[in-house]
């Protein structure tokens, strides 16, 4: 297992080193010339002559990409050409925001998808557990922007009861908590449902085991049955995907944030992208990737650590 | 004794061979016609293939069939609500939604279509070599860790920002985005079939790599790589209509399922039907793509499951 450990933590640099080359190369892959493409059609050549100068885009590839690592390395990820601010300036206002909203969606997914799981389960086979199979399986095909704007009508239109964007203030606050609700619902939904799912069919497993039986046959209530019996075994998987789940619930955000003009990181992206400020999309999209990256190793050496039945080849 | 049976005793050897190689075909047909029966008995899979079959000559047929041209303005029936007049209702600017809908099918399904079509041919290339070279093993899945590296879409919205909108870009985006997937699984499969007794046996009688890798290692890859391909054609429409919704992708006026939604998104209070109908209909074809992978992964190889 410390061999695994070590591995993991030696390609750490390898990959971080392959995703900043292809952060890197975001800019260089713009068809023509991409200060041109900046500036505008029209700009006059002076203006894409000084976005060349102000990018570097006039240096041969390793030279600017020997730059642009350094720099990187020292926290500088440029300055951005729509805001004038640091990159790392307006990703540090807008990274608390997505950790607010991915931690919210983490929390609210097991405490819907367990019970409803542990209910299916209680029930197999009968319409109750089909029926919440089947919106278990809408959950998980349904475009997450059709699932954003759908809670957005029903509870912020129809029954407006929740605002239907913006952000409300820090999550102690009564507006801060009614502006998350609808984001962090939506992109909690498809973990919910695949998790559901997860925890019906590994309680099932348990349900069948030899133990199970006697706890029955022993005359103990059913409600135990499935709490002490089956959900306490069953929970171990379940968990194991949760913590894959953050990893992806990050990639989750760029579309809800959008959606709900929620002032993360990922809206930020696609503010960027549209607005053509290269450096600004660079910056965003390389902190989503490390943040994956650190996540996903997490969750991984936490596992390692935690469950000696997983082995590593 | 009839002519094959004496020839075979005799030992003549070049119809000998001709006759184990109709042999052969005869096992293969038998088993093509099991294969096909038992997908026919798998109801889901027929009923996605049936939508699918729909969905694609609708497309086809779209300014043949549409009521009306996609293009068609009628301010003056804007936001109509579903009548006779306009099956689906109309939009902002009073185009029949149906017609578009028809038409913009085009665009989604061709982007599913042709993104798994580059990811299936360059993933897989990319497995077999990493599967079989153990040399380049190491440099091919370092590089498929770094593209796994960004989650979900982004990738694919990173491309896109570099290469622009557009119907190209975006099917080359996905199809980037979707490589990792088709390499691991290739490779995985290759790294198995190498170590098998018939791959051996090639080497042994002297087969060359290529001649090794066409005649035993790609025939035995083809059925779950297909049934993987049909479960990523669903994701690539998905991916493709969220690119597109987040104004990344097709721009409007093309009716793309996901810039159709993505312009509804400013009327969803008055006029729900506007947003309502292109997203059913990104939703019926990734459900029918889902259970005909399904189906597939059932008929072709029922060892692989999720």
């Amino acid at each position: 297992m410390t061999q695994y450990i070590v591995r993991r933590l030696l390609l750490l640099p390898i990959i971080l080193l392959g995703v900043s080359v292809l952060v890197f190369m975001v800019i260089h892959l713009v068809p023509g010339n991409p200060a041109q493409v900046i500036a505008g059609p029209d700009a006059p050549p002076e203006t894409v002559k000084a976005i060349e100068l102000q990018l570097g885009l006039d240096d041969p590839l390793p030279v600017q990409y020997w730059r642009y690592l350094t720099r990187v390395l020292h926290g500088d990820l440029g300055r951005s050409l729509t805001s004038k601010r640091p990159v790392i300036a307006d990703i540090m206002d807008a990274l608390p925001k997505t950790i607010e909203l991915t931690l919210a969606a983490a929390v609210i997914t097991p405490i819907i998808a367990i019970p409803l799981g542990v209910a299916a389960a209680a029930r197999r086979g009968k319409p109750s557990d089909s029926g919440l199979m089947l919106v278990s399986m809408l959950g998980i095909t349904a475009p997450v922007f059709a699932i954003a704007l759908g809670l957005m009508w029903v509870f912020g239109y129809k029954l407006r009861v929740f605002p239907i964007s913006g952000y409300g203030g820090p999550l102690w606050t009564l507006s801060g908590l009614r502006s998350i609700t609808l984001p962090a619902l939506t992109l909690a939904i498809g973990s919910v449902a695949a998790m559901a799912r997860l925890t019906r069919s590994a309680m099932l497993d348990v349900l069948s085991q030899d133990y199970v039986r006697t706890a029955r046959a022993k005359g103990l209530r059913e409600w135990r049955v499935l709490m002490g019996h089956g959900l306490k075994n069953a929970l171990l998987p379940v968990i194991t995907v949760l913590g894959l789940q953050v990893a992806y619930l990050l990639s989750g955000a760029v579309v809800t944030e959008t959606v709900f003009a929620w002032p993360g990181v990922g809206r930020l992206a696609v503010y960027a992208i549209q607005a053509r400020d290269f450096p600004l999309v660079q910056g965003t999209v390389l902190v989503i990737a490390l943040l994956f990256v650190v996540v996903n190793l997490a969750v991984d050496l936490v596992y390692a650590v935690i469950d000696p039945r997983i082995h590593y080849g | 004794m009839d002519d094959t049976a004496r020839q075979r005793a005799s030992g003549s050897a070049p119809s000998a061979l001709a006759q184990r190689r109709d042999d052969l075909s005869e096992i293969e047909r038998a088993g093509r016609h099991r294969l096909l029966r038992r997908f026919l008995h798998n109801r889901p899979g027929v009923a996605g293939l049936a939508v699918i079959a729909i969905l694609v000559l609708l497309a086809i047929l779209s300014t043949r069939i549409a009521p009306y041209d996609w293009q068609a303005q009628d301010i003056a029936h804007r936001f109509a609500s579903p009548s006779l007049s306009h099956l689906l209702g109309t939009d902002e600017l009073g185009r029949d939604i149906f017609s578009r809908i028809l038409y913009g099918g085009r665009y989604s399904l061709t982007i599913g279509f042709a993104a798994v079509g580059v990811s299936f041919v360059v993933g897989t290339l990319l497995g077999t070599v990493a599967g079989y070279y153990r040399r380049v093993d190491g440099v091919v899945m370092r590089l498929i860790d770094i593209m796994m590296a960004f989650p979900g879409i982004l990738l694919a919205i990173a491309i896109v920002a570099a290469l622009g909108p557009g119907l190209i870009n975006v099917i080359v985006a996905i199809g980037i985005n979707e490589i990792p997937g088709f390499t691991r699984i290739t490779r995985s499969l290759v790294l198995s079939l190498r170590e098998r007794e018939f791959v051996t046996a090639a080497t042994l009688i002297g087969g060359s790599d290529a001649y090794i890798v066409r005649r035993h290692v790609l025939v035995n890859l083809v059925s779950p790589i297909i049934v993987f391909a049909s479960l990523r054609i669903s994701t690539a429409v998905l991916v493709g209509a969220t690119l597109s919704f987040l104004g990344l992708g097709i721009q409007p006026p093309v009716p793309e399922w996901g810039a159709m939604v993505s312009t509804a998104r400013a009327y969803i209070s008055i006029a729900p039907h506007t947003f309502l109908f292109p997203t059913l209909a990104i939703f019926v074809t990734v459900v029918a793509f889902n259970l005909l992978g399904d189906a597939l992964r059932d008929t072709l190889d029922p060892t692989i499951r999720d």
